[in-house]
């Protein structure tokens, strides 16, 4: 059974269609990238699966599970994590305090038991400050846990807010443009993380790219959307060489 | 020389005297100061009802006073949880729908039912109402010094008031999820945050701290009229822009300041000349330091 089911999902603004017809899915474990030119509707897609957009049709199911008409915090908690390609992380919180929020809803304590400091208050706020910091320690951001997080140089902020999403427990983490601003030497570094968050946390991945090297080397399927609309889906060699792709994407950047 | 012993120590006296009355109004409008402040931290947006949120603050105080004649504890609980069911109703049916409309929108609905308020209480019955005594308020004297027990509630019950609150901020989930909010509402419901109840729960506080401080409020000036919100409103709104708007401990410090300087202007000068200082130190303020005492300027997006 298939992770994520998206079928003949579709998207307008204001008469715009940026997302037609989409039909999409995912298997548990696998990695996928959706690759397009700008403007094709890949961030869009995101939107609509976190729930940040409302899809004007069609429907996104997790583990079978309607998605569309969720509010995206209902979505967060039953499994979809994301990060963003201008990376968003909380800038004047803390490090520490940047990974703590994901744990929301992991968090069992009433109003009540927090202003009398009695039952699971304390407990649960020392369990979840130590799930944070392990998993600081984890991505090696732990020594910066009580800086403010736009302290961080560049680099750290784009593992922070990974680290962040993956503190929600998703099935599934979407990741919009990771190798944004990256050179090929970090490029290269980046395909081991990726592939390596896959083992640790067992989760499946979608990857939104614009790097053909990062995409190429890591992906097991690809999707290519323009204006929208799917123009091609298959292994990455297929991807390569199919002309359609070529045309829209591949042959624009060659001539570029 | 003991002559001018007597006058320092008279002098002395005086300024401890004034300090108290001082801090027992500075209490009252940071009380109050701290729901503009919040929800302006929330919402970006100035709840200019809270004002009249106050008042009703000490209208319920009055109603179960006198109609329930509870005592001072009842009362009060209830006039802080009267008060914000009323803050979650009206930022639910009045705020909410205008979310993503231009702030004017908001500013303007605010202005309505904050009228609203003032109105419908007019409507209700004839005024002033006097409010009868909960307290048994005991002046104590000690040598030229006078303390009165209500003086030392007002205060106390402040502080404590808002040492919870900085505790709900700081230290729990709720209060994470407020500051996060703060800084980026958009992707606060992807960390699995209701972003929806976090901000009725900040109405509920803010506008409940403004109910607590209304009823403390009437207490110490003991008559109760619909349009008392008004002025101390605009009071606790310059405190929270004294202190930073959005900032919590800067409400609360632009409060007592804001009372210091009243009590002060009311010591050397004819007490008409309060709020014209009041309004020229907020003058001054916003050209000198336009993100106030605690706050920081912030970039504006482009």
């Amino acid at each position: 059974m298939p992770l994520l089911e998206i079928f003949r999902l579709t998207h307008r603004f204001a008469g715009l269609c940026a997302v037609s017809d989409f039909n999409f899915s995912i298997e548990p474990h696998e990695l996928v990238g959706v690759i397009g030119p700008n403007g094709a509707g890949k961030t869009t897609v995101f939107n609509l699966i976190t729930g940040v957009y409302k899809a004007s049709e069609g429907s996104i199911k997790l583990n079978d599970r309607e998605l569309v008409g969720l509010t995206p915090h209902q979505i967060t908690r039953s499994g979809i994590a994301r990060t963003f390609q201008n990376i968003r992380i909380f800038k004047e919180l803390s490090v520490l305090d940047n990974v703590r929020i994901a744990h929301y809803g992991q968090i069992a304590y009433t109003p009540a038991e927090a202003l009398l400091h009695i039952g699971r208050f304390r407990a649960e706020e020392k369990r979840i400050t130590n799930l944070s910091l392990d998993l600081l320690a984890i991505f090696k951001l732990d020594d910066s846990a009580n800086e403010k997080a736009k302290n961080l140089p560049y680099g750290l902020q784009r593992r922070l807010e990974i680290a962040r999403a993956l503190a929600t427990r998703p099935a599934l983490l979407l990741l919009d443009e990771p190798a944004a601003g990256m050179n090929p030497n970090e490029i290269i570094q980046l395909m081991e993380f990726i592939r390596w968050i896959r083992q640790t946390f067992s989760v499946t991945i979608i990857l939104i790219e614009h790097q053909m090297r990062l995409v190429m080397g890591i992906c097991e399927r690809l999707v290519v959307l323009d204006f929208g609309a799917t123009i091609a889906a298959g292994l990455p060699s297929e991807i390569q060489k199919n002309p359609k792709v070529m045309e829209a994407y591949l042959g624009v950047e060659v001539a570029s | 020389m003991t002559e001018q012993r007597k006058t320092f120590n008279h002098s002395m006296v005086y300024v401890f005297q004034q300090a108290l009355n001082a801090l027992q109004l500075g209490s009252i409008y940071a009380l109050i100061a701290l729901g503009y402040t919040m929800v302006y931290g929330i919402l970006t947006m100035i709840n200019f009802a809270h004002g009249d949120l106050f008042m009703i603050g000490a209208f319920f105080c009055f109603l179960i006073a006198f109609y329930l004649k509870l005592s001072f504890v009842p009362t009060l609980l209830l006039s802080m949880l009267g008060v914000a069911c009323l803050g979650v109703i009206i930022e639910r049916l009045a705020y909410k729908p205008l979310r993503k409309a231009p702030r004017v929108s908001a500013i303007i609905t605010a202005l309505g039912v904050g009228l609203f308020l003032e109105n419908f209480t007019l409507a209700l019955s004839p005024y002033p109402k006097h409010i009868p005594p909960l307290l048994e308020n005991t002046t104590w004297t000690v040598g030229s010094l006078s303390l009165s027990s209500l003086q030392i509630i007002v205060i106390v019950l402040s502080l404590v008031l808002m040492l919870i609150l900085d505790f709900i901020v700081q230290r729990t989930k709720a209060g994470m999820a407020m500051r996060a909010i703060s800084w980026d509402k958009t992707i606060v419901p992807l960390m699995g945050v209701p972003v929806n109840k976090i901000i009725s729960l900040t109405f509920a506080i803010g506008t409940g701290l403004g109910g607590a401080a209304g009823m403390m409020y009437a207490l110490a000036y003991p008559v109760i009229d619909p349009y008392m919100g008004i002025m101390v409103g605009w009071k606790a709104f310059i405190s929270a822009v004294v202190g930073g708007i959005g900032n919590i401990r800067g409400a609360m410090i632009g409060g007592f300041i804001l009372g210091a300087v009243e009590i002060m202007v009311a010591a050397f000068f004819p007490s008409t000349y309060r709020d014209f200082v009041a309004f020229t130190l907020l003058l001054i303020l916003l050209i000198v330091r336009p993100y106030g005492i605690l706050g920081k300027p912030q970039p504006q997006k482009v």
